[in-house]
């Protein structure tokens, strides 16, 4: 009796040990990703300095002499940022929206689970979509020399973005408490004014963690950049210049560059600008998703 | 402890003896690299037991560890220099060339472009940002658009060696990650112009004769077309051993097919 307790006390142990242990994989690998990214991208600031790299206009690693500026790799990352946000926020919280309050319930089984597929393409897929039939299209359209640009860029990476925002911005609105929209409709307002002054105020900061959870996706965004968005290092005049935006740069470059050299170590140096650049969007998100739980008093 | 330090003992003895087949150190060129890492990749299948190790790092990184005596064969995109061979010649190394196979790099446009022929010095304006419209090479007007390779590639060495002497490409060329991608959106662009190896030329897109010669397969081969070049493997004096076995098999018909694989121009 008492051996089979032991028994089942040192097997529950067992578990807990277990899981433990695959619940803090993922911090073993972030520590780990950190640890590289520093390791291998700070040596490129001895040969070159950190304002010249990041204010340097000029990105021509394998020249000789080699110049590492990626004033335009970020400011390629930034205005594909701003123009696929333009694109997904209208989209993706209309879509909420209009799942939320005005969809019956046959269109909502029918166009959730769309919306959702439309997360689980692959992203090589919509590149490959962008480059043979959104580019020549829009380089048609707009009589311009090139299709593949910052605005077939934003374009698609916004469209990528809608799920994110979309299924966000529909949880934060079911998390308004029932009660709120009763006490609307109780005091006379009608469907309209309860949805702009009640529902949508109370799920402002949820509304915003959906917006900036989609950027941080737009920003990471590899395959699909470095297919449409032409891959030219030059600061951009129109948003119909091609651009080349920090990810694709990596992703392009990474490959054949020897292991090592200063190429490799400013490749690095970029990987490191980015993951700051995301850790940065993650914190806000939660900072502001936090706050939005302890105003609706769902906070624990 | 002593039985423990027997058993390793017998263990590392045997492990020697298994790869007694040999091993090969490759360094060099990274336009050469992926052709020594197929063929290598086959050899090693073929020949289980040989060890081949490929190494990137450039035709001079390749030439000094052959010098140094730290690679068995060093990969070079270009001809080995007269103060390396006097160097060579010092450290005890009798370099010798092999060509392995040809760069041959085709210019491409769009079908509908009514550009026939280019020439060498407009092809360089044009990528280094003196041209921008058509109607200064004898085209029907229009804005160029610049189709180029990453920075980091072999391709893009090449053409900037060959057909650039050197000058960098214009900042806003468009920069593609592969052959194919160069391919497949000039094929889309009307006013494009791209470079590609020859094997990936493809009848969506037009390649134009550069200085009046077509690049084919023949021309490249034999030099007269300006944007080819040889690709070499040196060795120390006349390959013996295993590095013999592999420098037959990489000039092999099939060695050669696998070249072409990596959009080279095969010798045979």
């Amino acid at each position: 009796m008492i051996d089979a307790i032991k028994f089942r006390n040192y097997k529950e142990n067992t578990y807990k040990w277990i899981f433990t242990i695959l619940a803090f994989s993922s911090l073993v690998f972030l520590v780990g990703i950190i640890i590289v990214l520093f390791k291998e991208g700070l040596p490129i600031f001895k040969e070159v300095n950190l304002f010249k790299f990041l204010f340097g206009k000029s990105w021509y690693p394998t020249y000789d002499p080699p110049e590492f500026g990626i004033f335009p790799l970020m400011l390629a990352s930034f205005w594909v940022m701003i123009g696929a946000t333009i694109v997904c926020v209208p989209l993706g919280i209309g879509s909420a929206l209009y799942l939320h309050e005005l969809a019956s319930f046959k269109q909502r089984a029918f166009l959730k689970p769309l919306i959702e597929m439309l997360a689980g393409v692959p992203s090589i897929v919509y590149g490959f979509f962008g480059m043979v039939i959104v580019a020549p299209f829009i380089q048609k359209l707009f009589n311009i020399p090139v299709g593949l640009s910052l605005f077939t860029a934003s374009m698609i990476l916004g469209i990528m973005a809608v799920p994110t925002v979309c299924s966000i911005t529909e949880d934060a609105l079911s998390y308004v408490p029932k009660s709120f929209r009763e006490a609307s409709f109780a005091v006379g307002a009608n469907r309209w004014q309860t949805l702009t002054k009640v529902i949508i105020p109370a799920a402002g900061s949820g509304i915003s963690t959906a917006i900036i959870l989609g950027m941080s996706r737009i920003v990471g965004e590899t395959m699909t950049v470095l297919m449409v968005s032409g891959g030219a290092a030059i600061i951009p005049k129109s948003i119909f210049d091609p651009v080349r935006p920090m990810t694709a740069t990596i992703a392009a470059e990474m490959g054949e560059c020897a292991m090592g050299s200063k190429h490799f170590h400013a490749l690095f140096a970029i990987g490191l600008i980015l993951f700051l650049v995301t850790l940065f969007f993650n914190i806000i998100a939660e900072i502001i998703s936090r706050r939005y739980r302890l105003k609706l008093g769902l906070g624990r | 402890m002593k039985k423990i330090l027997l058993s390793l003992m017998a263990v590392s003895l045997f492990t020697n003896m298994v790869f007694a087949g040999g091993s090969i150190t490759i360094a060099g060129s990274t336009t050469v690299l992926p052709i020594a890492q197929v063929t290598s990749e086959v050899f090693m299948d073929n020949n289980p037991g040989i060890d081949i190790s490929v190494r990137g790092g450039g035709s001079s990184v390749g030439i000094a560890s052959l010098i140094a005596g730290t690679c068995d064969i060093g990969d070079a995109s270009r001809a080995i220099k007269d103060k390396e061979i006097a160097k060579a010649v010092d450290n005890g190394i009798q370099p010798k060339a092999h060509v392995v196979a040809m760069d041959g790099i085709a210019v491409i446009v769009h079908p509908s472009n009514g550009i026939n022929k280019i020439s060498k010095k407009d092809l360089k304006s044009i990528f280094t940002g003196k041209i921008s419209d058509w109607s200064q090479v004898g085209g029907s007007g229009g804005k160029i658009v610049v189709m180029s390779r990453d920075s980091a590639s072999g391709t893009y060495e090449a053409f900037m060696g060959l057909a650039l002497d050197g000058s960098k490409t214009r900042s806003d060329s468009l920069l593609q990650a592969s052959n194919q991608a160069v391919a497949s959106v000039v094929s889309r662009t009307p006013g494009a112009i791209g470079y590609v190896g020859l094997g990936y030329v493809t009848s969506q897109v037009k390649s134009i004769p550069v200085n009046g010669i077509e690049c084919t397969k023949a021309t490249v081969l034999s030099g007269e077309y300006p944007l080819s070049r040889p690709l070499f493997m040196y060795t120390n004096g006349e390959p013996e051993g295993v590095v013999k076995e592999y420098m037959d098999f990489v000039k092999s018909a099939e060695g050669q097919k696998l070249a072409e694989e990596q959009g080279f121009v095969g010798l045979k």
